[in-house]
């Protein structure tokens, strides 16, 4: 199945009995680098308990996702990307808004897990619910965050988004084809 | 695939997540003050090791961070990986010596 860059509009994108592909919305979305020294700071201005270990994500309405031991991924309601940017923060760091860089998908349904391991060489009960990770898919660096056991988001690079979707719609059709 | 762990992240993951960075440990020496032999040496001559190999790794795919670690080129294991920074380990002592 091909999925051309013009399809991808928020919605469903493919869907079967196994698992459902779904565009999400566009949200707000920011890299963020900074220190350990000044973790807290950077967080404490931004309203954020930043995480200190890769993969954990802290915050509800913005959610910072820790990438590497100075990195995080900031995701916010598209509303509040200005008020983010516009932080006052008194202490060394970076803080680039991405937001039109990735997509994000939403993958769920009852075999959600299985779909994503088509193209996903990482065993994806290493990531437990309420997680996060950068890693790779079928040649794409992507984020996936794990919102529950079969419920998956996963960031992908504009540019990367029809070749992953595509592997994913195919997957979708083939878990049910027994 | 060769699994890997990385330092940073503390999991063992899949050869896909990461890039090869060439042999750990090569210092750069002071291109104002060093001999042509020197400068030569830092850029071109390498151990070529039969056997336990410390080198570096990037976890693109992931952390991002640069690591080393000692492989054997033999057999292909991984006996240690290390943060970036920190000697090369004694891998004739136990984990807990090191």
């Amino acid at each position: 199945m091909t999925i051309s860059p013009s399809t991808l509009v928020p919605g469903i994108i493919a869907a079967s009995d196994a698992a459902t592909v779904t565009m999400a919305e566009p949200v707000a979305r920011f890299s963020l680098r900074a220190h350990a020294a000044e973790r807290e700071t950077v967080g404490g201005a931004l309203g954020l308990d930043l995480p200190t270990q890769v993969g954990h994500v802290a915050g509800d309405e913005i959610e910072a996702l820790c990438l590497g031991p100075d990195e995080w991924l900031i995701v916010a309601p598209e509303g509040l990307a200005e008020r983010i940017a516009r932080t006052e923060i008194d202490a060394a760091h970076s803080l680039t808004e991405i937001t039109d860089r990735e997509l994000t998908f939403r993958i769920d349904g009852p075999r959600a897990t299985e779909l994503l391991t088509t193209g996903w060489p990482r065993d994806p009960d290493s990531i437990a619910p309420g997680q996060g990770r950068r890693t790779y898919f079928d040649g794409a660096s992507v984020i996936v965050w794990r919102d529950g056991p079969e419920e998956w988001r996963m960031d992908v690079w504009r540019s990367f988004a029809p070749h992953v979707v595509s592997l994913l719609a195919t997957g979708c059709a083939e878990l049910v084809a027994g | 695939m060769l699994l890997i762990h990385c330092p940073y992240c503390g999991e063992t993951l899949p050869e896909l997540e990461f890039a090869y960075a060439g042999e750990a440990h090569v210092v750069r020496p002071d291109p104002s003050t060093a001999s042509d032999e020197q400068w030569r040496d830092f850029l071109f001559i390498r151990s070529n090791a039969k056997g336990p190999h410390a080198e570096r790794w990037r976890h693109i795919h992931g952390c991002g961070r640069f690591f080393n670690a000692v492989r054997d080129t033999v057999s292909d294991r991984f006996l240690a990986t290390y943060p970036a920074g920190t000697p090369r380990p004694d891998l004739s002592l136990s984990e807990d010596e090191r």
